[in-house]
């Protein structure tokens, strides 16, 4: 599988891994991927195809999981962080929105964002990091001293995103930050990333089931499906063409989820037919 | 019948009556006592939060700090260099804990993690008395155990003291748990430890961090209990009081803690010296387990057992 994405060194790089749980389940199957510097990539596939545990294996949370790399490399500015912990692949700068937004329900607002930045010393900085969270998410500035668990499900994927910035990224991990929300919202929070990547300068990858919205805002695709990566390319050449979305997005033409039976009939068909 | 009646809910109420000034005395000697319960409460609270261990070796923990204390205190050391020694013996074991029992085990099963606890129960119960010998020894930290009248009531100094430093405690870690960056994290990993480790917060650290914070109040609770009743091995049975304290006050609340063991010292206080006679006394011995069993039928989450955040 090619990884071309942009020139020179990416800002990270994924090299080939493999990725087994509980010593026995064997999850990824190679996988390879890019991100360049500044850059917004997304990493589509359906459920189970192994997004979260790609994303997992890059930020060191597969651990918390019994999940190992057993193979292949994770390069972050061309250095291998794939043994480091949790801990330190955040100080280096890369920080991961977990899937379901995982905010910390009894803090709050407020202090769910200053947990956030428990890599960094405190002090001015810090204060305006805080300021500037609250600027990009208007609407968290209301509930800042609500308890996280009693804000809307919108307001938590602001919060868990905010809470990310405040330790300073360079590259975010965003898992499913559209689940379960309604799509003005969606186009809300992605409308802020996209904000956030131009003018903070933090890359993003993108996990995402929704491909249409994800395409929208990435330079550049890779599709998943059972632990590989089975194509990749522009997201304008993703997007347009018609074969790829229905065949690995389960997308009809006009941008809509066929059901999973649909996606699925069609699927055996064509392997069978081949 | 009218008559056991009489005797058993008029009766202790009109001794209450009339004599407020003992009530007063009891009361305070249940609140002291309740502290100790409180403090070693908050110990289990502390660590079960932070790691989600049920540690049962909570009770040696501060019979160790007392033997550890009384042994320095015997060899000479002053009393402030002997509370130091005993605190970096206390933070050393932390990290002892943290690197021989917590991380092998990491993500293994609860039930493996309170075995473990168990085996260190053992550990620190023989190490302890290895070190410093297994006989009942006389602690004393300079505080007389005197009483003097305050507002008619006879109040033993060494109680008052140990009451106010156990509330100082209590202070000193509600702000560090809610004003500190360290503090904040604590509540962090409490509320959900991969999104604490998913932005970069050390678990270990703050294991080795809320070990310490346990092994400090085990001084404290330690040292208190000791100056009253001498360092000896039945010290680490309060944690067997500390059990039913944390029924009441749930597992996961510092307030509970506190507020549990108030409640059980002051009630089993009560209990004993106006209902123990009609029964022949020891009522201070199962008050709290009786009282724990009630409230595990009637509110098993405890008093304040963190609310489950449900959002609609
Ligand atoms: N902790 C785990 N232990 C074992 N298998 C897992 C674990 N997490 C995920 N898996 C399996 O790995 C596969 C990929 O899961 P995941 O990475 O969550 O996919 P996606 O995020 O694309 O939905 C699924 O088949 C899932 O069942
Ligand atoms: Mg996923």
């Amino acid at each position: 599988m090619s990884a071309g994405n942009g020139t020179g060194r990416p800002l990270l790089a994924v090299n080939n891994i493999e990725v087994i749980y509980d010593h026995v389940i064997l999850v990824l199957k190679g996988v390879s991927l890019r991100v360049p510097e500044g850059g917004i990539v997304a990493l589509l596939g359906a459920n189970g195809a192994g997004k979260s545990t790609t994303l997992k294996a890059i930020s060191g949370l597969l651990r918390t999981e019994r999940g190992d790399v057993t193979k292949g490399t994770v390069e972050w500015r061309g250095a291998p962080i794939h043994r480091e912990g949790a801990a330190d692949v955040v100080r280096h700068g890369i920080v991961q929105v977990m899937e379901g937004r995982h905010v910390f329900e009894h803090l709050t607002v407020d202090e769910n964002l200053l947990t956030g930045a428990y890599t960094r010393p405190g002090g001015d900085a810090l204060r305006r990091d805080l300021d500037l969270v609250y600027t990009y998410f208007p609407r968290l500035t209301q509930r800042r001293h609500v308890r996280a668990g009693y804000i809307s499900g919108g307001e938590q994927q602001m919060l868990a995103i905010g809470r990310a910035l405040m330790a300073r990224p360079r590259l975010m991990l965003l898992d499913e930050p559209s689940m379960g929300l309604a799509p003005m919202l969606v186009a809300e929070i992605f409308d802020i990333v996209a904000r956030l990547n131009r003018e903070e300068n933090v890359a993003v990858l993108l996990a995402e089931q929704n491909a249409t919205i994800a395409l929208k805002y990435a330079q550049y695709g890779y599709v998943m499906e059972s632990g590989r990566v089975v194509l990749d390319g522009d997201a304008r050449t993703i997007s347009d063409n018609e074969d790829i979305k229905e065949f690995y997005l389960g997308l009809t033409g006009v941008g809509q989820r066929k059901s999973y039976r649909d996606v699925k009939h069609y699927r055996r068909r064509k392997r069978w037919l081949s | 019948m009218i008559d056991v009646l009489q005797h058993v809910v008029v009766g202790p109420f009109r001794d209450i009556g009339s004599n407020p000034a003992f009530f007063g005395e009891v009361v305070i000697g249940g609140i002291l006592a309740g502290m100790l319960y409180s403090l070693v409460a908050l110990g289990f609270v502390l660590i079960f939060k932070a790691s989600g261990v049920f540690n049962f070796a909570q009770g040696v923990m501060v019979l160790f700090a007392a033997l550890t204390l009384v042994g320095l205190l015997e060899r000479g050391l002053p009393v402030a260099a002997a509370f130091v020694v005993t605190a970096a013996v206390m933070i050393a074991l932390a990290f002892v804990i943290e690197r021989v029992v917590l991380r092998p085990l990491v993500n293994q099963e609860h039930i493996i993690l309170f075995m473990a606890t168990i085996g260190l129960n053992f550990f620190l119960e023989g190490f302890g008395e290895m070190l410093w010998g297994a006989n009942v020894k006389k602690l004393d930290v300079g505080i007389p155990d005197r009483s003097f009248m305050m507002a008619g009531m006879q109040v033993n100094q060494l109680e008052l003291s140990a009451g106010v430093i156990a509330a100082v405690i209590v202070a000193i870690l509600a702000v560090f748990f809610q004003k500190t960056r360290i503090g904040r994290a604590l509540r962090a990993v409490a509320d959900d430890h991969e999104a604490a480790l998913s932005i970069g917060i050390p678990l270990k650290t703050i294991w080795v961090v809320v070990w310490s914070v346990a092994g400090l109040v085990a001084i404290v609770a330690g040292v208190m209990w000791g100056a009253k009743s001498g360092v000896q091995f039945s010290l680490s049975l309060i944690a067997l009081k500390a059990l039913p304290v944390l029924i009441l006050g749930g597992f996961e609340s510092v307030a509970g803690a506190i507020l549990g063991g108030l409640i059980i010292g002051v009630g089993e206080k009560i209990g004993e010296v106006y209902w123990g006679p009609l029964v022949g006394g020891a009522i201070e011995n199962w008050f709290a387990y009786v009282l724990a069993l009630a409230f595990l039928l009637v509110r098993p989450q405890g008093l304040f057992g963190e609310k489950i955040i449900e959002r609609v």
